[in-house]
């Protein structure tokens, strides 16, 4: 019997050592991805943290000049920003999430899902102007509820998709097994599939609410930005992102420095929501 | 026969509807149906909108708003050049940088990473993906720009000085550092896009390959040409959004509506000077003209957007 | 062809405010059912009547279309997207005369694979037909759940953890509690499609057991490809095959002698 050796031909080499490189050259990409994220994380956490104290929180802005105060006022304003912006675009986003994963095998809804992943590219700052258009033309002031406006927009497709895929998880046998006890369609949608999917609908609507309270651009000229304490929407109101906005621009270091407070600020509200969705992920009754 | 009204039955029920409806349904599903068309309708309202108010700027300008490089409030000349030219540049330089890197991440993540080091790595991606825009101008204000002045900008031009695109005096604040934290805000919409395409590519191609003898890198080859349109259409978000970042470039492209093949020079993107100049623009003609500049940032994402949705669709569609 | 068939049906009424304690009276009938999915037609012509108070198996190897009789019988074949033509009457009422909610609160429904809903407790799960459906005054709630959940034999078990989530138990008592929630809104008909298949023996043996003393209060139709089973729980037995009813007759009539060469081939084991 003949033995056929393994006999590697200098092809084999070749290909062999250029499959290697590239090979590294993709771990090499992947270590300089985290490169950016670590350096971000750690000049904000590491100037931040050293101005960060008790009055950021509770302080209002000084006059110009003076050292100290805080943010209190734009950590409330960006509160009520994303409350109003959830106020308007979750009911729609909802609503039509729903729409389409119930009844979306038309034409139309596939035109709707379809325009929906369109506008989720659209730039903030071009919500910003319609916002302007919309609502603080016809106001004749800037205000708060122009912001919201300007936010309701930029939250609207996120919502909408999540919800649609989060329903269309749900197995069709939850579906057959309430149609079957006698409960109307609808119930049923919005009692038991709704409900099953709940969890999921609730991470994409807190990942939603996580990008619109770090949106700065379509608040420039409909939320405006306030130095003073409001929480009126009829009002223009601050936000942290515009207050770190203006203070890194501004030539006094101290404000420079609460900029980057505030933007530890930010990121913690940020990454905290990110952890509640973890927390919601694992409620009372675990799915399998 | 006794029934013989079967084919009436049949057309019924393939409309799939009850004789009788029950209300609730169908109040449900029109209702739900009201606030889909509520955001179908929102693009447009939006689009007529910026058309309006932008109505004076197009009707005085026409097409030379395009083509004219003088921006002059004073003279209330509006042209629109610089900034579509600030805006096309800085969206090229971030994807030259962002794609190579973008596809050997999503290699990385979808073809050769264990399971234990996937999973952190994308949650890594999806938080650099979460960092909101101001907070990637702040950095880049305060140590990209000066990282740049200092070590970059010195290092090319006198290396590479002689290229027209490293010229001109390090300043640090231009097209380089716009372009460069671009491409860092782009990279995880990219890479994260095309490890979904590239994960949708039928695991029966890869070992077909394998058994034939390919190396680990030709197989990969392979599985990239398959998923190819889908790459395209991550790059094309990943172009939407460059196109349309509006703080972090503001913070760092140095703001001066000026035509310069330098990348050292500072520059303008549309979106930046509608967030500088909207709330300063004192005349209706200056701020019909910033909106005019809205409207074209607005078709030029929803075409790219639109572009990109559909080769996306198409991949990750049919291999389901 | 232009004469609507559903005008000329009558609606479904109230319920009858006392059920027909008599077993030999015809609770449902099906007349020529043709079932389609798309152009695929799964049903060819079946006329079936079904007697109160008993239970009726339906056999017949995968794919004969026993499942989507059972589906025709509670409107839930449209569900899954199909059509068909022919009638089926409940008490002498053309079921697909009126809206199907109706229907399916009378002809209740029991799957082959558990499917209590995951984000409800065990109360909620039996308590949610009731609550959606109305009907019942919250204050009376309690006691339905609880003669539901003892009317399926699960009470001891679950007594003491009716606040848990539903896809806490077993398997076989997952099915329980899913009877559990069709006898909640108190049918009159249950089907039940395969309601055994994926479980143990000795959760099998529950789930006929309590088939058996089902029939005392309610009409049962069960699809089972298990001959033994429909031997042991059914008064009479369909045998279906290649979408035709192949003979309809006493339970023991067709497992001691039937008329039928494939029904005695089926029986027999000879195929299926």
């Amino acid at each position: 019997m003949s033995i056929t050796p393994f006999v590697p031909s200098w092809q084999y080499y070749r290909r062999k050592i250029a499959g290697a490189t590239m090979l590294a050259l993709c771990y090499l990409s992947a270590v300089l991805a985290i490169v950016p994220l670590v350096l971000i994380f750690f000049y904000t956490i590491n100037r931040g943290v050293s101005y960060l104290n008790l009055d950021f929180f509770i302080q209002m802005p000084k006059p110009v000049g003076e050292p100290g105060g805080g943010m209190a006022n734009a950590i409330v304003g960006t509160l009520v920003l994303v409350a109003t912006g959830s106020a308007i675009g979750l009911p729609i986003g909802i609503l039509t999430g729903i729409y389409l994963a119930e009844f979306g095998n038309n034409k139309f809804a596939y035109f709707a899902r379809f325009m929906t992943d369109v506008l989720s590219g659209v730039p903030s700052i071009v919500a910003g102007v319609v916002a302007y258009g919309l609502v603080v033309v016809p106001m004749k002031h800037f205000s708060a509820a122009a912001g919201g406006v300007a936010l309701a927009i930029l939250m609207i497709p996120t919502v909408t998709r999540t919800t649609e895929e989060m329903i269309r998880l749900v197995p069709h046998s939850y579906r057959e097994a309430a149609l079957a006890l006698g409960i109307p369609m609808w119930k049923t949608t919005m009692q038991i599939v709704v409900r099953t999917a709940f969890r999921g609908i609730i991470t994409g609507i807190l990942l939603s609410i996580a990008r619109i309270a770090g949106e700065t651009a379509p608040l420039l000229f409909t939320a405006l930005g306030n130095r003073f304490w409001s929480t009126s929407l009829d009002q223009p109101i601050g936000s942290l992102t515009v207050f770190i906005y203006d203070y890194a621009k501004a030539p006094f270091e101290d404000w420079n420095n609460q900029a980057w407070a505030a933007a530890l600020v930010l990121i913690i509200l940020i990454s905290g929501l990110s952890l509640a969705v973890r927390v919601v992920t694992r409620s009372k009754f675990v799915q399998r | 026969m006794k029934y013989q009204n079967q084919e009436s039955i049949v057309s019924h029920l393939r409309l799939k509807t009850s004789p009788r409806h029950n209300l609730g349904d169908v109040v449900f599903k029109y209702t739900t149906m009201i606030f889909a068309l509520i955001v179908l309708s929102l693009i447009l309202l939006m689009g007529y909108e910026m058309y309006q108010d932008s109505k004076p700027s197009i009707l005085k300008f026409g097409w030379s708003f395009l083509t004219g490089t003088t921006w002059d409030p004073v003279q209330e000349e509006y042209g629109a050049l610089p900034f579509i030219f600030g805006t096309l540049v800085s969206s090229a330089i971030a994807l030259v940088i962002a794609l190579p890197l973008s596809i050997g991440i999503a290699i990385f993540l979808s073809e050769l990473a264990p399971p234990r080091l996937e999973r952190p790595l994308s949650f890594l991606i999806e938080l650099l993906a979460g960092i909101p825009s101001i907070v990637y101008g702040l950095w880049g204000i305060f140590v990209l720009v000066p990282w740049i002045r200092t070590s970059i900008e010195p290092f090319f031009s006198r290396h590479l000085g002689f290229l027209p695109i490293f010229h001109g005096a390090p300043y640090g604040f231009g097209m380089l550092a716009a372009g460069l934290i671009l491409s860092i805000m782009v990279l995880p919409i990219i890479a994260s896009i095309s490890r979904d395409v590239l994960k949708s590519v039928p695991q029966t191609q890869r070992e077909a390959s394998l058994g034939l003898g390919a190396t680990k890198w030709q197989s990969i080859r392979l599985i990239l040409k398959d998923a190819k349109s889908g790459i395209l259409g991550a790059t094309l978000l990943g172009l939407g959004r460059a196109i349309g970042e509006t703080m972090a470039v503001t913070m760092v492209i140095g703001n001066r509506p000026t035509i310069s093949y330098s990348l050292f020079d500072p520059g303008y993107t549309m979106a930046s000077v509608i967030a500088n100049e909207f709330t300063e623009a004192t005349s209706s003609m200056y701020i019909s003209a910033l909106i005019e500049i809205a409207l074209l940032l607005f078709v030029m994402t929803i075409i790219v957007n639109m572009l990109a949705r559909i080769l996306v669709w198409s991949v990750t569609r049919s291999t389901r | 062809m232009t004469t609507d068939v559903i005008s000329r049906s009558t609606t479904l009424s109230a319920k009858p405010t006392e059920k027909q304690g008599q077993s030999t009276s015809v609770k449902m009938t099906a007349r020529n059912i043709n079932a389609f999915f798309g152009k695929v037609q799964a049903l060819y012509d079946v006329n079936l009547d079904i007697a109160g108070n008993r239970v009726l198996a339906i056999i017949g190897p995968s794919g004969c279309g026993k499942s989507t009789f059972l589906r025709c019988l509670n409107r839930m074949h449209e569900v899954a997207g199909g059509t068909m033509t022919g009638t089926v009457e409940l008490d002498g009422q053309n079921i697909y005369g009126t809206d199907a909610v109706l229907v399916r609160k009378r002809v209740g429904m029991v799957f082959q694979k558990a499917n209590p809903f995951p984000t409800m407790s065990i109360f909620d799960n039996v308590a949610i037909g009731l609550r959606l459906t109305g009907g019942v005054p919250k204050s009376q709630m309690n006691d339905v759940v609880e003669h539901s959940l003892k009317q399926a034999a699960l009470w001891d078990e679950v007594k003491d953890s009716l606040n848990k989530s539903g896809v806490s138990l077993s398997g076989g008592q997952q099915q329980r509690l899913c009877i559990a929630r069709t006898l909640a809104v108190n049918p009159e008909v249950i089907l039940m499609d395969e309601p055994a298949s994926a479980l143990d023996p000795i959760a099998t043996a529950k789930i006929e057991e309590l088939i058996y003393e089902l029939k005392k209060d309610f009409t049962i139709v069960i699809v089972t490809h298990n001959m033994q089973q429909a031997a042991r729980v059914s008064n009479t037995t369909a045998f279906f095959y290649m979408g035709k009813l192949i003979e309809f007759d006493e339970t023991k009539t067709i497992f001691t002698s039937p008329k039928q060469k494939q029904t005695e081939d089926y029986i027999t084991g000879r195929f299926g």
